[in-house]
């Protein structure tokens, strides 16, 4: 593992070295593409990506939580959360390069 | 949402560009991220939230069939946490 953090700025730059369009444009596009994911999602919408993933919005009921440091008792109310389902050709891409010399058993 | 309803939606908002460029960039955007991934690089992308590698370690598994032992080597799945913005965007409604 790099670890290194990808950011805005260098899938912007991807897209602009993909496509003959000014960095502008490309930085803005991504958001664009980022802002309409947000709202389907916000829409209650389930957004499927083929060969990446799938993000959808489940609904969370209310449980009782605990103050970890006080012990007291304290609701958490019923909230959605975004759930993101990989992909098995995503799945099989991170292992394949992490993990390039494990002979398959059998 | 599916991504060739993306691309449609991404075309029509951007009448200037070839269909062929806009599912271009959209599959760009997913290739990338990908590609960060399969690395062991982090994607973080403030608002909407951050993509990384997490690191399953090696298990003695059981066939729940037969009861039967077997090896499951390590592996590494992709992960998801949602940005702050959109799980605010996602509980501002109801």
């Amino acid at each position: 593992m790099s670890g290194k953090t990808v950011t805005r700025a260098q899938l912007g730059q991807a897209v602009y070295q993909e496509v003959g369009l000014s960095r502008n444009e490309s930085a803005e596009l991504l958001e664009s593409v980022l802002a309409e994911m947000s709202s389907a999602l916000a829409r209650g919408e389930t957004v499927k990506i083929s060969s990446f993933g799938s993000f959808s919005v489940r609904q969370k009921g209310q449980r009782i939580g605990r103050n970890p440091k006080t012990g007291e008792e304290v609701p958490i109310l019923p909230r959605k959360v975004l759930v993101f389902r990989p992909s098995q050709v995503l799945k099989s891409r991170i292992n394949e390069r992490m993990r390039p010399v494990v002979p398959p058993q059998e | 949402m599916t991504k060739s309803e993306l691309i449609a939606w991404l075309a029509a908002a951007n009448p200037h560009l070839y269909q062929r460029d806009v599912e271009r960039i959209v599959t760009t955007i997913f290739d990338e991220i990908t590609n960060a991934l399969a690395v062991g690089d982090r994607v973080e992308l403030r608002g909407f939230g951050a993509f990384s590698v997490k690191q399953r370690g090696a298990r003695i598994g059981r066939n729940p069939r037969t009861g039967e032992s077997v090896q499951v080597s390590e592996k590494f799945i992709p992960y998801f946490k949602t940005g702050k913005q959109i799980r605010d965007k996602l509980n501002s409604g109801s």
